[in-house]
């Protein structure tokens, strides 16, 4: 319903620009991307943050938000970006959204964006992953990692929009490997659990963590007993050695003496 | 003995089902306490699916009240999805509440909040996931008191095989007497057991205790009487009236699901109770007095619950909003503070006048423009007299024209479909008040971009109020009538383009007549729909009216009676109905004068602003109409700033 008269007066220039990296933890590793937008919009308002509205009759915050992480799976490296009306300091305003959000979707660090540097999207191509598979036996796990990193090709199944589609999931994985030790220390206790750690580049269609488990079984047979935990560690740019670039860090550089 | 969390369980679950958010928890005011430090534990259930059941104001305002005891815990669980239940079957999950994963057998109570009797089944579904006997009588010490609140409580005689017990009306102080009863039971060492408990909530004569009450039926099927079987309970129960809503204003600290819900809002109740008398509704009849908060306490509230939740848009909830003695000052007053925010304002449930149309004017001065809708209810004159709803057909068009020249858009009109002596005629005049307010809008708008929405709703005849006699309508001549209306509609095809047409079937509200005005034996229908996999009856995906229709001829004909005889039946005078022991307030010859009224188009007015009718209610409950105007007005107190809120 878009009546007659629009609104007097324009919405408030952006003056600064800041971006954020969140986490996404324990049980609230189930938000879908919908939702965290909903409770981060209410964030903004609960904790006072002067953000700015796009034009029109129908205002909408300035948010704008980097490849975010699949439902049900955990992330330390989720990224985005407001635009606010008047300027804060970086650290109050993480403080402050922090406390807005609940316990679980955690806001890590926020830095000013630098001008003229590049959007959030420019720079992240690849993401770092951990799977846990409970009751899964390392050396089985071991196995079957082989086995996908020796096939030139590994074809899974995934419903997109689009409807069925079958793709390579081998060719998009930069590293793959089980590791002894979690960064961060695992909810499954006394029972065996398989690490994986995962390097996979942004390509299309996606390549992600459940689809490289759907590989697991395709080549090897692997199938882990309950549902295996995901966890996203980083995101960012890949480079030639095969690490992965924080794309906070070019806003982090201290700008030129002058 | 202290209570685990099922969570560990619950997460291997979660990633295979729809929408796991659902069942995490987490939200902005949620309450985890520690089980060990409390002494009377409450699990709060809104019987569906938790996008309904989160946002709901009563479990949010118990949950609150009870919280805030510091012996006392309360945490809310809702119905869970057909994919889960299945799982949790499989995998030995019990019923469980979302705040602390707790399992729900392990709680003192079990209140579950019945908005609507659609939710029968579910209550089923969730006491079996619990582990919780189905019957009443065979729970032992260990379950939780089984009580039942909300609307469909005040005749809860088809559930009353399932329940232990039923509180009427509100619940802000009923449940503080409840938790004192058990608090002083455990105290004392639990003495008599369950019964002993049953008892002592049964003697504050207002909880029914439905196992302390025997019915005995005639020869015919009707109820001959029905009885305590045993001395030291009453013969009626009465209802709870809160009285002094400035005294409770909840909800504080709303509760902010992570997970999208029906209502996306904080929502602040002006007044309740309702005296104008519309005999369909039950809402209006059961909760009278009208009682209004002041409009202090409504700015106050409106303030701190948006501070605290973060909402964009808040309701000013009430049985009929535009009513409350001060809503003009009220509605000014808010929009003034919220300004220059995007905060938007809403008003639902708006009669039909043009006053109307400033409020909303008032409300949408930030540009925040929501929907307006106008509930005339019957489409003739004639109907609307028998229903009590007096709005003419010309203030109907005066008002939506007024809507369209002031910049609306859109309205919607809102119907019922099988009123009691309905004919075609009368809901065919829907099509022509349709076809005139597009006409005289268009003219008003001086533009063809105007729409109007047409919906429709079936009456289902409801206990204490004057229709808890009147028969059912059968769904074919509903349908049919529905399907003669939408020709009508449409018969003008340039009209019709701009008329939206909304309606539901009459099969689903012929079971909610069932569940509305059945009595004990419909409880035998109830289970074994639910046996057959009867789940979320409110959502027409899950109902199956087929399952219903099955299975009540499969129990009922052992009583000598049937779904018809339930539905479609007319009720005459002397006729004991199954609620006649549980007091609303309302005079049974009152309420039998009124429908007689009824039959002969006779309207009875608004007791707030001509003399008092005799209704029953304010006498027997020892009760009053509260109404300002107050005299104050809304100051803004502090200007709504963007300010970093820095935790300490």
């Amino acid at each position: 319903m878009a009546p007659k008269n629009q609104p007097v007066g324009g919405q408030a220039p952006v003056v600064q620009r800041l971006r954020l990296r969140y986490a996404k933890r324990g049980p609230l590793r189930f938000t879908s991307h919908r939702d965290f937008a909903r409770a981060f919009e209410r964030a903004l308002r609960r904790a006072g943050v002067p953000i700015a509205f796009s034009q029109g009759f129908t205002p909408h915050p300035k948010i704008s938000y980097a490849s975010a992480a699949p439902t049900g799976v955990g992330s330390e490296a989720e990224y985005l970006e407001i635009g606010l009306q008047a300027e804060v300091d970086p650290e109050m305003l993480r403080r402050a959204l922090d406390a807005a959000l609940s316990p679980g979707l955690d806001v890590l660090e926020a830095v000013i964006a630098r001008e003229g540097g590049g959007s959030l999207a420019d720079r992240i191509d690849a993401s770092h992953w951990r799977l846990e598979l409970p009751q899964v036996d390392p050396a089985e796990a071991e196995a079957a990692v082989k086995a996908f990193q020796e096939a030139g090709e590994v074809l899974v199944e995934r419903m997109t929009k689009q409807g069925r589609r079958t793709f390579d999931a081998r060719q998009a994985v930069t590293r793959i490997a089980v590791t002894q030790q979690s960064d961060l220390p695992s909810e499954a206790d006394g029972a065996p659990c398989a690490i994986i750690d995962l390097v996979v580049r942004q390509v299309t269609p996606a390549v992600r963590p459940d689809d490289v488990l759907s590989g697991l079984r395709a080549v090897a047979g692997l199938e882990p007993p309950v549902p295996p935990r995901v966890t996203r560690l980083a995101q960012g740019m890949l480079t030639a050695q095969g690490e992965i670039v924080d794309p906070l860090d070019a806003d982090r550089e201290p700008a030129l003496p002058g | 003995m202290s209570v685990s969390s099922v969570f560990p369980q619950l997460e291997q679950l979660l990633p295979r089902v729809s929408k796991p958010i659902q069942y995490v928890g987490g939200e902005l005011g949620a309450v985890v306490k520690d089980w060990d430090a409390t002494t009377v534990r409450w699990a709060l259930m809104y019987p569906d699916a938790y996008e309904v059941g989160l946002p709901n104001q009563g479990v949010q305002i118990l949950y609150e009240v009870l919280n805030e005891q510091p012996d006392v815990l309360a945490e809310r669980t809702y119905a869970v999805w057909p994919d889960l239940e299945a799982l949790m079957k499989e995998h030995g999950v019990p019923q469980f509440t979302v705040d602390a994963h707790r399992p729900v057998k392990a709680f003192d109570v079990l209140g579950l909040s019945f908005a609507t009797e659609l939710g029968y089944t579910n209550m089923l579904s969730a006491l079996d996931l619990a582990g919780i006997p189905l019957d009443s009588a065979d729970r032992g010490d260990d379950d939780p008191i089984v009580l039942a609140g909300g609307h469909a409580s005040f005749n809860p005689e088809p559930i009353a095989d399932f329940i232990d017990a039923a509180v009427l009306g509100d619940g802000e102080e009923a449940v503080l007497e409840i938790t004192g009863i058990i608090r002083e039971w455990k105290d004392e060492g639990r003495p008599g057991g369950r019964d002993e408990l049953l008892l002592r909530l049964a003697r504050t004569e207002s909880i029914y205790v439905p196992r302390f009450y025997d019915v005995d039926y005639l020869p015919d099927g009707r109820i001959q009487r029905v009885v305590p079987n045993r001395p030291d309970v009453p013969f009626r129960v009465a209802k709870r009236t809160t009285m002094d809503l400035d005294a409770w204003p909840y909800p504080k600290k709303p509760l902010v699901p992570l997970a999208e819900t029906v209502h996306e809002r904080y929502a602040v109740e002006i007044f309740r109770g309702c005296t104008r008398g519309c005999r369909f509704c039950q809402a209006g009849m059961i909760t009278r007095p009208v009682r209004e908060r002041s409009i202090t306490t409504v700015g106050q509230m409106v303030k701190e619950g948006l501070e605290f939740s973060g909402f964009s848009e808040v309701g000013l909830l009430s049985l009929s909003s535009a009513d409350h003695s001060e809503i003009g000052d009220m509605c000014s007053g808010l929009a003034e503070q919220y300004a220059d925010t995007n905060v938007s304002l809403s008003l639902p449930s708006t009669r039909v006048d043009a006053f109307n149309i400033d409020l909303a004017q008032e409300l949408s001065r930030n540009g925040r423009r929501t929907g307006l809708t106008f509930a005339p209810e019957g489409g003739s004159e004639r109907i609307r007299k028998v229903i009590n709803k007096m709005v003419t057909k010309e203030d109907l068009i005066r008002t939506v024209v007024t809507a369209y020249s002031n910049g609306w858009r859109q309205v919607k009109l809102y119907f019922m479909c099988g009123l009691p002596t309905e004919t075609d005629e009368d809901v065919l005049e829907i099509a022509q008040m349709a076809h005139e307010v597009i006409r005289a809008g268009r003219e008003a708008a001086g533009t063809k971009d105007i729409r109007c929405t047409v919906s429709i709703g079936g009456f289902v005849p409801k206990p204490h109020t004057p229709f808890q006699w009147a028969p059912m309508e059968r769904p074919e001549v509903i349908d049919a009538r529905l399907k003669m209306l939408k020709q009508e509609i449409n018969s003008d095809r340039s009209l019709g383009r701009a008329i939206g047409y909304r309606y539901h079937d009459g099969e689903p509200s012929l079971i909610e007549g069932l569940l509305s005005r059945g009595d004990r034996r419909v409880g035998a229908v109830i289970r074994r729909v639910w046996e057959k996999g009867g789940r979320f009856d409110g959502w027409s995906e899950h109902f199956s009216y087929a399952r219903w229709i099955e299975s009540a001829a499969e129990v009922l004909p052992e009583y000598g009676v049937d779904l018809d005889w339930f539905t479609t039946r007319e009720r005459e005078q002397l006729e004991v109905l199954p609620w006649d022991h549980l007091d609303s307030g309302l005079d049974k010859d009152w309420l039998w004068q009124d429908w007689q009224d009824s039959l002969t188009e006779y309207e009875q007015d608004d007791c707030r602003w001509t003399p008092c009718f005799d209704c029953g209610v304010c006498p027997s409950m020892d009760t009053e109409i509260q109404i300002g105007p107050t005299g104050k007005k809304l100051l803004p107190l502090t200007p709504v700033t963007n300010t970093l809120r820095v935790p300490v």
